[in-house]
């Protein structure tokens, strides 16, 4: 790892400062993906501005109909959050599923999704359940957020400050676990409010993604029967060591079916 | 360029001068000579250089020095008591023999204490999967998995070796 300056802010407008004055300066949250990746000089920062040391960026509250998660909360308080459980199950599941016990101490959900691995599990939360990020700047739809293999719709100098989920009627996440890392080969998070179906999958292609034809399918007729004939478009997908691109296409359509039935 | 850290290990202050680039791990081995974290893959697979920083499970070798800096972190080497007594997850592994060559033990150990702290009563499934991130190379799981049970779900323990 080449060295680097390290920066401690207290305040949000001080981490904003430090990034726009330092043009080679990377924020860190948990550090779960970019201390690896800085182990492995696949990018040499001049600084790093670690955001842990501000209060408000973390803690999960109910706020009207919505779940707001602080973007430094850790994937264990996600899990773990009586608030979360109670209102989105199949979110504090996914949470409980990332990584392994002492990643989740650490990793966070901006930083998750910030990042935007296309194995990443959040990624597949915010498109299935219709999630907002909130930055330092504004709002984003999470139709309007992702936009390519690790590219978000973040600019240089924005901030992740809180990730608001409306709560669901129903919703389930289903995933094919890689068995070494714990990322998702293929993750689906199926959602239903009302009339709006959603179905988001992770893993499968660059960034998360809607599968349109299934939430029409689904909008019908909430059922795993309803959309038996779908799968994902190969085509689309990445293929891999893990896995082809048909083999995740066949998953996208097994995981919805399983996420619906759990939903 | 370094900067000061200063941290409570094993309850004790503890100051050292780092890069802000050196890992927890290596202050605590390489700086303050607290060899019993483990290094095995430095890629936060392996679990053998999982430490509690502020009471929670960690792994060392992806964690900065500068990010403990005012926090609590607890080694290996800050379980037993000061009469050389073994704290009662160090007692279950001797007991269940839950180690063959040793290596990953630390870091079986400090991540058991977290499983213990987090979810009393879990079983045998759960004690397993919490134990994902901790890899033993000998493949000595069944006696790790009993001890960590003994102390979180003792009703649990089907004990292969003393039956």
């Amino acid at each position: 790892m080449h060295n680097f300056d390290y920066h401690a802010p207290k305040l949000l407008d001080t981490a904003l400062t430090m990034i726009s004055d330092r043009e080679d300066a990377k924020i860190i949250a948990g550090g779960m993906t970019l201390l690896p990746t800085l182990k492995q000089r696949l990018a040499a920062p001049s600084d790093l501005i670690d955001l842990a040391g501000i209060a408000d960026l973390r803690g999960v509250k109910k706020d009207g109909n919505e779940i707001v998660i602080g973007a430094m909360t850790c994937h264990n308080d996600v899990a773990t959050s009586d608030i979360v459980k109670a209102n989105i199950p199949a979110l504090a599941k996914l949470a409980s599923i990332i990584g392994d016990p002492a990643v989740r101490h650490r990793g966070t959900i901006g930083g998750s999704l910030a990042n935007s691995d296309p194995a990443a599990d959040y990624p597949g939360a915010v498109i299935g359940l219709n999630g907002t990020i909130v930055t330092n700047k504004r709002s984003i739809k999470a139709d309007d957020y992702f936009l390519g293999l690790f590219e978000t719709a973040l600019e240089r100098d924005e901030i992740i400050t809180s990730v608001r989920f409306p709560i669901p009627e129903r919703a389930a996440y289903q995933k094919f676990r890689h068995p070494a890392s714990g990322y998702a080969v293929v993750g689906v998070m199926v959602s239903k409010t009302g009339a709006d179906v959603r179905v988001g999958v992770t893993g499968a292609g660059p960034c998360a993604f809607r599968m349109s034809e299934m939430e029409a399918a689904l909008a019908k007729s909430f059922t795993a029967d309803a959309i038996k004939d779908l799968k994902g478009n190969a085509d689309d997908l990445l293929s891999d060591i893990h896995s082809t691109n048909e083999y995740r296409a066949h998953l996208v359509g097994v995981l919805a079916r399983r996420a619906v039935a759990e939903a | 360029m370094t900067s000061k850290v200063t941290l409570t290990v094993n309850g004790k202050e503890r100051s050292a001068d780092v890069e802000a680039r050196t890992l927890l791990a290596e202050l605590l081995r390489d700086q303050l000579g607290l060899t019993g974290t483990h290094v095995g893959c430095d890629t936060t697979q392996c679990g053998c250089c999982v430490v509690h920083v502020d009471g929670k499970a960690v792994k060392s070798c992806t964690m900065l020095a500068v990010q403990a800096s005012g926090k609590q972190v607890t080694t290996i080497e800050g379980l037993a008591a000061a009469d050389g007594t073994l704290h009662p997850m160090q007692e279950a592994f001797r007991e269940h023999h839950g180690l063959q060559c040793g290596f990953c033990t630390p870091g079986m150990v400090m991540m058991g204490i977290d499983i213990a702290n987090r979810m009393p009563g879990a079983d045998e499934k759960t004690v397993r999967e919490q134990l994902e991130g901790n890899l033993c190379r000998c493949t000595g799981y069944q006696g790790i998995v009993e001890a960590i049970l003994s102390v979180v779900n003792p009703g649990a323990v089907k004990d292969h070796h003393h039956a």
